[in-house]
């Protein structure tokens, strides 16, 4: 558990930053960029990455905290998930992100860890890039060339590769703050406390007389990168929605697919949610093959909306 | 009537100690006394093995095999031993004339096979994580640095991971001479007539249970210093037996055991995982022979799940014979159990240790058992808490529910058919182990009460008729484990290589303090404390005037160390028995001084009295007395010091109850534990609050296993899950209020009456949790789960009737 060595370099500006990096990229060092640490020391520490340079973005000043925008919530790069948690700020205006960020790792964990950092690692289990994705958030990214704006629905790229150049900062979020009429809900699937998601399902929905308006929701680990769930989006627009009904599971001699629907009558919260898993591609590891990701997406997403809906 | 406790029982039983006052003479034991240890435990201001500073300190690094199974062609350090702050580098073969062979203490049969085991792979290795080469530099990074520079080659060899296949003719072999294959050895025992007892039976059951391969996971990682003056060596090391470690190294590196100290300092925990003797506390002192300098090595956590032993690994069958009213006839056991790559210090000794507990509490009149050890390409299985025992009531409980669902009758009906009744103690059991004590009736009606058994089976029926989503299982487990190893006699009876007695010395001190000393070495079970108190209440002396000296070989020189449940019921035991001995020292220092016959001098808190005087003498007086040996009585020696070996006649019994109710999220196929109860019976108690800790921690521990945690290897062989983010252990928040309460049975083996609670709780809890599983399954066909009962199993035995 003793990374290979390397150099080391702080800056102390944010230009310093894009500048050291800037010239990394153009030398061909492969640079890291450090933030909390959270993802990146322990693949150091296995000896999984071989950074030439260690760029500590630590002591930047200004990418740290939560400011009301009005109408969005800035939070800087460096902002740990301690700190999204103990913001009144997030809690009010973007209660998703608070709802997520409270089931990332650890307390320990979460004292280190950054929003930044775990958006730009972009692994796809981690939790809150689905947020990311699911609200549209738009990320600050700064370069040597200035600053550019990158939707939440370009920046994950694919597994671990986001659209953030060489040499370029991510220097914040801009989290839209969704007004009345919306709820909320992060539905997170592990096996024990501390672990990654094996399916994450953030949503958030819009009603208006009992209808949903608009529903936004995105899938973690359910492909190498976060996923929309478009067609149960679509699926819910208009759905009127009705408290479900007794439960009934999946009985003796019921299919795999019935997926402990409330039982009887059709409910079109049910049927919408059984499409979560379309145009996703789920990954097979320890914990779970893809037909069970598939399943669960599908229970998650119901239970996520039904939370949601409230 | 039904009672409910909850978690405050263990505060306020803590609190109800901690109001007893001013501790007096004569009530230490029984009392939950906080541990005396702790303080330095839990804020690190103690001795680790890793926080040892020596002056010219190196540091080993070892290069691991990428592979499970290779013969290794070429082995170049010559780079790694240029790069600056490199002292060393060696390979296998640089060794291979001194390194000898890592000891098996238990050759279980005639026909056992201890393959030749080099500390580090000379020609071929035999699993992913074994040392090939090492390099010695002056800090560990650069050690660690260095490993990379060493060139190496090798030829793949075909992995042998499965048992089943391993034992086919087909297979390629671990180890290419071996005449039996891969069969390491086959060890038979049997009692009545099985052929008679399931001749004509009217229900039989016959089931196969996998016991996962398990991680140990000790807080701690072990960790290794070794030093010498160039005359004599010293090995500190995280280990649960340095005495055993001193013999054992002294026969393996030819360092005479006069010369060699091993020390174990305050240790992290084991679980088994440290009742080892290991390839790099050899290594370690063979580069610390050759370099003249001392030399560290600490695990990280990845490389310590690679190739610190494993537990468990055993495919079960067990066979089950009973008559129609639920009596059992006798139980029939096929084992294969896997060795790993080579057998270690007790590798093939531990399923032995379950094979006399299959019976569990139950009478029958026949049983036999039959298990052959399986050498595969994987690292070594060895002691892992509970050793043996776990499996052998993981089947025969899991059996017992099946049987009950057969019959239609309910399970704790079923147990209380064939359980041993408490008026029927002593009783000699189908295996011929005497039982001396227990009260099962006592222990399960007060567990039905806790957990509130009637009215959760009329919420299981509820749920069950309204397809819930959400179905509730009932777990019932009535264990019994043989502790407090061990009858030296009977260890020689199972070809051991040691006996199981136990050592302590108890000093007095001029100024009346009293220093114990025993061979039994703590890792976190809280000796220091049990023995002072045991101590205080013997001598009559304080509490906080007794300290305890252990794991140092130039202190303690003789032990056994700590495993089994031993330490209380065997060394313990040693103890009490040493003061016995200082006691009758005393007395005729006491007759003497106060000018009265021994026989008349009677002992009370503290004070030997003359009867109907009231003059006396404190045993303080008397050790100072002893100090300054101005009149002692003639040829009486200046001291009240007495040692003592204490060696059982029979194993201990400890046994309870334990019941666990699981809401099984039949969507999602999530288990979550909604109540845990359990009734243990480990006879008497000394410290109540330890017992409680080792109940928690085991039940902890076994739930793991039931639900959490498997070493899992790809088709090559190599483990998949080398680090904490993949062997999922529970923590805190992954697991339930355990709601405990005992019944006190006390032993008739011992004269403290106690039965060792190490690892009841990891043997009693997993089957627990897994019969509860899928007991709320039943209504789905679903006769098993294997372990672990991850939620995807679950999902899939819903969906698919079983993932057998």
């Amino acid at each position: 558990m003793i990374p290979a060595s390397f150099d080391y370099v702080r800056p102390e500006s944010l230009e310093e930053a894009c500048r050291v990096l800037g010239e990394a990229a153009d030398s061909g060092d492969d640079v890291k960029v450090l933030a909390g640490g959270q993802s990146l020391l322990p693949l150091l520490r296995l000896r999984l990455a071989y950074p030439s340079t260690l760029v500590d973005l630590g002591r930047l000043p200004g990418l740290r905290g939560v400011e009301d925008r009005g109408d969005h919530v800035f939070v800087g790069a460096l902002t740990t998930h301690d700190e999204v948690l103990r913001s009144a700020v997030i809690r009010e205006r973007a209660p998703l992100l608070a709802l997520a960020t409270a089931t990332v790792a650890d307390p320990a964990v979460r004292h280190r860890g950054t929003l930044g950092g775990s958006l730009a690692h972009a692994d796809p289990a981690g939790d809150l890039p689905a947020v990311a994705l699911a609200l549209g958030c738009v990320l600050v990214a700064r370069s040597g060339d200035g600053e550019r704006e990158i939707p939440a629905a370009d920046f994950f790229v694919d597994y671990l590769e986001t659209a953030l150049g060489p040499g370029e900062v991510l220097t914040g979020v801009k989290v839209p703050v969704l007004g009345a009429g919306w709820g909320f809900h992060y539905e997170k699937f592990h096996r024990s406390a501390q672990a990654w998601a094996i399916v994450g399902v953030a949503a958030a929905v819009r009603r208006s007389d009992g209808v949903v308006e608009e529903a936004r929701i995105g899938l973690t680990n359910m492909g190498p990168a976060p996923v929309r769930a478009r067609a149960v989006e679509e699926a819910l627009r208009g759905v009127e929605v009705t408290s479900p009904g007794p439960g009934l599971g999946p009985g003796p001699g019921s299919g795999p697919g019935s997926g402990g629907g409330p039982g009887g009558a059709a409910d079109p919260v049910a049927e919408a949610c059984a499409r979560a898993d379309e145009d996703t591609s789920p990954p097979a590891d320890l914990h779970a093959r893809p037909d069970y990701r598939r399943h669960l997406a599908r229970v998650l997403t119901r239970r996520a909306i039904r939370s949601a809906i409230g | 009537m039904t009672e409910q406790l909850d978690a405050g029982m263990v505060a306020g039983r803590i609190a109800e100690s901690d109001q007893l006052g001013t501790p007096s003479a004569g009530h230490e034991v029984g009392r939950a006394r906080r541990r005396k240890e702790d303080a330095r435990l839990v804020t690190g201001r103690t001795t680790w093995t890793d926080n040892i500073q020596l002056p010219g300190m190196t540091y080993v690094a070892f290069l691991r095999s990428p592979m499970a199974h290779a013969r290794i062609t070429r082995v170049d350090t010559s780079a790694a031993r240029g790069l600056s702050g490199v002292v060393a580098a060696y390979s296998g073969r640089d060794l291979a004339g001194e390194q000898g062979s890592l000891p098996c203490a238990w050759p279980v049969s005639e026909d056992v096979l201890i393959p030749d085991h080099p500390p580090m792979a000379v020609d071929e290795v035999r699993y992913a994580g074994e040392a090939v080469a090492c390099v010695v530099a002056v800090d560990r990074y650069r050690a660690a640095d260095a490993l990379e520079a060493i060139e190496i080659d090798y030829e793949p060899l075909e992995a042998v991971l499965d048992m089943t296949e391993a034992l086919t003719e087909g297979s390629p072999k671990v180890h290419e001479g071996a005449s039996a294959g891969n069969r390491a050895f086959t060890w038979r025992f049997s009692g009545g007539d099985v052929e008679e007892a399931f001749r004509d039976a009217p229900v039989v059951i016959e089931r196969a249970y996998v016991q996962q391969r398990l991680i140990p996971t000790a807080m701690e990682p072990r960790a290794v210093v070794a030093t010498t003056d160039g005359d004599s060596f010293t090995l500190y090391s995280s280990t649960q037996i340095p005495h055993v470690l001193r013999v054992m190294l002294a026969l393996t590196t030819g360092i005479p055991e006069h010369r060699l100290r091993v020390i174990a300092p305050d240790v992290g925990g084991g679980f088994g995982s440290k009742l080892q003797v290991t390839a790099e506390e050899v290594l370690a002192l063979l580069l610390t022979r050759r370099l003249g300098r001392p030399v560290k090595w600490t695990e990280s956590r990845s490389e310590g799940n690679l190739t610190a032993h494993h537990g468990r690994d055993q495919l079960q069958r067990i066979r089950l014979a009973a008559d129609r009213d639920g009596r059992v006839r006798g139980v029939q056991v096929n084992l294969l159990a896997d060795m790993g790559a080579y057998l270690m210090l007790i590798t093939p000794g531990v399923p032995l240790l379950g094979a006399f507990m299959y019976n569990g509490i139950y009478k029958m009149d026949a049983y036999d058992f039959t298990c052959t050890g399986v050498f595969t390409t994987k690292v070594p299985t060895d002691a892992y808490r509970g050793a043996g025992r776990p499996e052998a009531t993981f089947a025969i409980e899991r059996a017992m529910d099946e049987l009950a669902h057969e019959l239609g009758m309910d399970p704790v009906e079923l147990r209380r058919r064939n359980w041993i009744t408490h008026e029927e103690f002593p009783y000699t059991t189908v295996c011929g182990l005497t039982y001396d004590s227990g009260n099962y009736e006592a222990a399960t009606e007060r567990a039905l009460a806790l957990l509130g058994y009637d009215r959760l089976r009329a919420e299981q029926a509820d749920r069950r008729d309204r397809r819930d989503p959400v179905q509730l299982g009932i777990g019932v487990s009535t264990f019994t484990e043989m502790c407090g190893l061990a009858p030296s006699r009977v260890l020689g009876s199972l070809s051991y290589g040691a006996g199981g007695w136990e050592h302590a010395s108890v000093r007095m001190l001029p100024t009346g303090k009293v220093e114990v000393v025993t061979g039994s070495s703590p890792h976190g079970q809280g000796h220091e404390t049990a023995w002072s108190q045991i101590v205080a209440d013997a001598l009559g002396v304080p509490f906080e005037d007794v300290s305890v000296l252990h794991g140092d070989t130039a202190v303690s020189h003789k032990g056994m160390d700590t495993y089994g449940s031993r330490s209380l019921v065997v060394g313990g035991v040693a103890v009490l028995a040493a003061c016995e001995k200082v006691k009758d020292r005393a007395r005729l220092l006491a007759a003497h001084m106060l000018e009265a016959s021994a026989d008349d001098v009677e002992f009370a808190d503290g004070t030997f009295t003359v009867r109907g005087t009231g003059v006396g003498k404190t045993i303080q007086e008397l050790a100072l007395a002893t100090f300054a040996a101005h009149d002692l009585p003639e040829g009486f020696e200046p001291a009240l010091d007495a040692d003592a070996t204490f060696d059982p006649d029979n194993f201990s019994f400890p046994h309870g109850t334990h019941l666990c109710a699981v809401e099984v999220d039949t969507e999602t196929g999530a288990v979550r534990i909604r109540a845990y109860v359990a009734v243990d019976d480990v006879g008497s108690v000394v410290n109540p609050l330890i017992v409680e800790g080792q109940v928690h921690g085991g039940i902890a521990q076994g739930v793991a296993q039931a639900l959490f945690e498997e070493a899992v290897h790809d088709a090559e062989g190599n483990l998949l899950t080398a680090t904490m983010a993949d062997y999922l252990i529970p923590a805190a928040s992954d697991l339930p209020v355990f709601v405990t309460d005992r019944t006190e049975t006390p032993s008739t083996t011992n004269p403290l009456g106690v039965k060792g609670v190490g690892e009841a709780g990891t043997i009693a809890s997993t089957p627990a949790v897994v019969n509860a599983v899928v007991d709320a399954l039943r209504p789905f066909g679903v006769d098993d789960v294997r372990m672990p009962c991850t939620p995807e199993r679950v999902w899939r035995a819903v969906t698919e009737g079983g993932d057998r």
